[in-house]
């Protein structure tokens, strides 16, 4: 199985901190591949060092291509789409707006809008700061959908949703991984072992397990040691 | 009455040319953070950029052809100036906002030092179209006719610059890059490719009010879009840093204000009673400035 | 940017390489008008003689002002384009005082220092319910009404452009004339020394510490508890204080005030002069202030002596103008040298101690 992403020896460091200490790994070029850990251990520090948005040094690279030196939005515009945590989606902007940034010619009208997100459709109009945060989740999601991805990071999508949307936020990023892998930062454990095919554990900005999903999730024992929780205290995906 | 009318008339005339030189600064600082210093040195750039080309062109051809060329000319040097300096000085210190406003300072005062080495310290004379040197008669009172081209330009900029925000693809950007820079990069939007572009649009305008100003005061000096710059410095931050539409309201609040001070008060209390109002609006509504803090 | 001592050497001697060398600084400095010396292409004339030693003074007092405004900007990192106010706040209370308001010169002292003092709470209070750039722009618009009013010359206390006089009679006899030029010189010398006492108490004591704090990082130094809006009020106080007693020696040094001070290229200029010189460093604020003010009258003088004959004439006549060979200096500070001269000189000397 090839990879399509490979963090080999990152570090980030900033101001006098050590965030990322010697991170590496490689993300299969198929299904979820979820990035996991205790608050605070570097997780979306990992996921901005892949886009340039946090000063890196090490190798990184898409698909063989080394994007080491590369300025974020070629990064993005190569392929590398990125669902930040908070959805920090434009609220002065309408729907459509935010939207068409990605892509100026379709916008709510492309098909994979119509198709995943509909309701968005309807509120195509409306500011996307009046949105609820469910709402909010799908246009930061389908503005990345309406460009071809090599690789989605995806930072917590369901943090503070009802448990009905935290399901519909799940089925799109399974529906979304038969065609493109994601790497995916969630602290929502059911979830991940829904989705998941791999993980990845962070401790203190190293990488401290990788393994399947599955077999971490089923093994209280390991999630305590490894996330300082077990399967039961969280809520039902 | 005829008086008021032309207190009221001359202030909104002097808002429209606060404005122009306010609103390329909101446009620069709302999208990119930086506060341009040299924005002064652009209007005056402007200013003597069209002084010039109005001595250069044959006489032959009438004052008021000559000045519309001259305004072209302006702006095209304002654009290229501020393309230039955002390339050269601006965008290698991105993300270092005070060694970006450290530099526009250091490049102001050299610019109006170097302005005064070529073309002396005194004011230059600019020559005024007769149609714009004279009165309308209006509710009684008679007024100068320039204060309602000041104006009238205020007034296309300010649909222009709306027009381009709201129905164009750089406006979108412009829009979405002013609430979240970062995130436009990580949409896979080149930005700074966007802020060169503003810092072209804001010399251009800059310059435009430097023409305009020019007009007004009837010469050129170097220290012209200095002292226009801090009423333009005040504008902004009453209009909320940032904002289009609240630039344009505080235009009108402050020409307005000063000129109604000035009349009624003393002559000189116009001034102050500007960063009066600045001060009241400080104090009363400091929250609609929470997002100028950065 | 944290600053690490590499001292290894014992406490005692530490302090003593720490005192020293200002001590006989400060001496060398103290004996200028006894020197009779001259230093062609550097100084106007004998050292000892009134035009170096007026030209001595006035630099020191720069060095004052650069000094007060670093409490602001180099210590807690405001962006502050108001410091002018409060000096010419204190330089022109002075000479009202004493002209208008025919007051004794201590009196006069106190009423310079109290007002001033007074404006910088009014103003500073104000100014601080924004941040940022934002501060920076109110300030600025609060000097430039400073300037407003003294170029109006209301009731004609101010002498609009040209500025007031101090009047001859209530000045003492020492501190007027040519001949005594050294006594304005050890005057000024004096100002330096209280203000470099004064930021070094602030800066070693908790105010000091939290104020580091503030520059480093405002919101985490809020969360450790600290008043961030007390402490950078402080620091626009104690600043305004040092500079409106720099503005009352700057008056006495030039026998007036002048409407230069309330301009808003000097309120530049003194950021200009931190970080030219360094910011947040006490020796790189003097040196900042001191070289500047040389450089700039220094720069006239030359302009005017044909030195820059041999260059076109374009070129000749912006080279004269100091404000374009400072600003442009000062731009390649920014880039290359963002620590200023105290940083280029503090790593030479850390070169040459530390092989």
């Amino acid at each position: 199985m090839s990879s399509v992403l490979v963090l080999d020896d990152v570090h980030v460091r900033y101001g006098g901190s050590h965030v990322l200490q010697s991170v590496s790994f490689e993300v299969p070029d198929t299904g979820v591949t979820a990035l996991l850990g205790r608050n605070g251990v570097g997780k979306t520090t990992t996921l901005k060092a892949v886009l340039g948005l946090a000063p890196r040094t090490g190798r990184i690279t898409v698909r063989g291509r080394d994007i080491g030196g590369e300025r974020t939005h070629r990064i993005v515009a190569g392929g590398v789409g990125y669902v930040p945590e908070d959805r920090e989606v434009f609220g002065g902007l309408t729907v459509e707006e935010n939207l068409r940034l990605v892509d100026p010619d379709a916008g709510a009208d492309a098909p994979i809008v119509r198709e995943l997100f509909p309701d968005l459709v309807d509120r195509r109009a409306q500011r996307a700061g009046t949105l609820s945060g469910g709402q909010q989740q799908m246009v930061a999601l389908a503005r990345v959908l309406l460009r071809e991805n090599d690789l989605l990071l995806v930072d917590e999508p369901t943090k503070g949703l009802a448990p009905k949307l935290v399901t519909e936020v799940a089925d799109v990023l399974a529906r979304v991984a038969t065609t493109t892998p994601v790497l995916l930062v969630e602290q929502n454990l059911p979830l991940v072992r829904r989705i998941a095919d791999t993980v990845v554990v962070l401790d203190a900005g190293r990488v401290v397990h990788r393994g399947e999903a599955r077999a971490l999730v089923d093994d209280p024992a390991l999630t305590t040691e490894l996330l300082g929780v077990s399967m039961r205290r969280e809520g039902a995906a | 009455m005829s008086d008021l009318v032309l207190i009221l008339v001359t202030g909104l005339g002097l808002g429209a040319l606060y404005f122009l030189a306010a609103s390329g600064l909101s446009l620069v600082y709302g999208l990119m953070g930086v506060l341009n210093f040299a924005h002064g040195a652009f209007v005056t750039a402007g200013g003597y950029a069209a002084w010039l080309t109005m001595d250069a062109l044959p006489n032959s051809l009438g004052v008021g052809v000559r000045l519309l060329v001259a305004a072209v000319v302006a702006v095209l040097v304002g654009a290229v100036v501020g393309v230039v300096v955002e390339v050269v000085l601006i965008r290698p210190l991105y993300l270092h906002h005070i060694q970006q406003v450290l530099v526009t300072v250091g490049l102001s005062l050299a610019a109006v030092a170097a302005t005064q080495g070529i073309w002396g310290a005194d004011p230059h004379p600019v020559e005024k179209p007769a149609w714009m040197a004279g009165t309308v008669e209006l509710l009684g009172a008679r007024l100068p006719v320039d204060r309602f081209v000041y104006v009238a330009v205020a007034l296309a900029l300010f649909a222009g610059l709306v027009a381009l925000l709201r129905y164009t693809r750089l406006g979108l950007v412009i829009r979405a890059g002013v609430e979240n820079r970062t995130m436009v990069e990580a949409l896979g939007i080149d930005v700074r490719r966007t802020f060169t572009v503003v810092f072209g649009l804001g010399g251009a305008v800059a310059a435009l009010a430097g023409v305009l100003y020019s007009q007004y005061a009837g010469t050129v000096s170097p220290g012209q879009g200095g002292s226009l710059l801090i009423y333009a410095f005040i504008v902004v931050v009453i209009g909320g840093m940032g904002s289009l539409t609240g630039t344009a309201v505080a235009a009108l609040a402050v020409g307005l204000v000063q000129q109604l001070a000035n009349y009624y008060a003393a002559s000189g209390i116009g001034d102050l009673s500007v960063v009066l109002l600045l001060a009241l609006v400080l104090l009363l509504r400091p929250s609609s400035l929470k997002g100028a803090t950065a | 940017m944290s600053r690490v001592s590499r001292m290894t050497s014992s406490p005692g001697r530490r302090s003593l390489l720490r005192v020293v060398p200002p001590l006989v600084l400060l001496a060398v400095l103290a004996y200028l008008p006894y020197l009779p010396v001259e230093l062609p292409g550097v100084l106007p004339g004998r050292v000892n003689g009134p035009g170096s030693m007026q030209l001595l003074a006035t630099c020191l007092v720069f060095a004052g002002f650069a000094l007060s405004y670093d409490v602001l900007f180099g210590r807690t990192g405001l962006l502050s384009f108001g410091h002018a106010l409060f000096v010419a706040a204190g330089s022109y209370l002075l000479t009202i005082s004493l002209s208008a308001w025919s007051l004794p010169l201590g009196v006069s002292v106190l009423v310079a220092l109290g007002g001033s003092t007074l404006l910088a709470l009014v103003v500073g209070a104000v100014a601080l319910r924004v941040g940022g750039i934002a501060f920076a722009m109110v300030t600025l618009a609060f000097a430039q009404a400073a300037s407003i009013v003294v170029l109006r010359d209301p009731g004609g206390i101010t002498g609009g452009e040209e500025g007031k006089a101090l009047p001859r009679s209530a000045v003492p006899d020492l501190l007027v004339g040519v001949q005594n030029a050294p006594y304005r010189y050890w005057l000024a010398l004096g100002f330096v020394v209280v203000a470099i006492v004064v930021v070094r108490l602030l800066v070693a004591s908790r105010a000091g510490h939290a104020m580091a704090a503030v520059r480093e990082n405002e919101p985490r130094a809020a969360v450790l508890g600290i008043s961030t809006y007390r402490v950078k009020l402080l620091a626009i106080v104690v600043g305004s204080f040092l500079g409106a007693l720099g503005g009352v020696v700057h008056a006495l040094v030039l026998g007036g005030s002048g409407p230069h001070l309330t301009t808003s290229e000097f309120t530049l200029s003194l950021l200009v002069m931190v970080v030219l010189g360094g910011a947040g460093r006490t020796w790189g604020a003097l040196l900042g202030g001191f070289l500047y003010h040389y450089a700039d009258a220094r720069l006239t003088e030359a302009s005017g002596s044909g030195l820059f004959e041999s260059l076109p004439d374009g070129l000749r006549s912006v080279l004269g103008q100091p404000l374009f060979v400072l600003g442009i200096f000062f731009v390649l500070v920014v880039y290359f040298a963002p620590a200023g001269l105290a940083g280029i000189g503090g790593r030479v000397v850390r070169k040459a101690v530390r092989p």
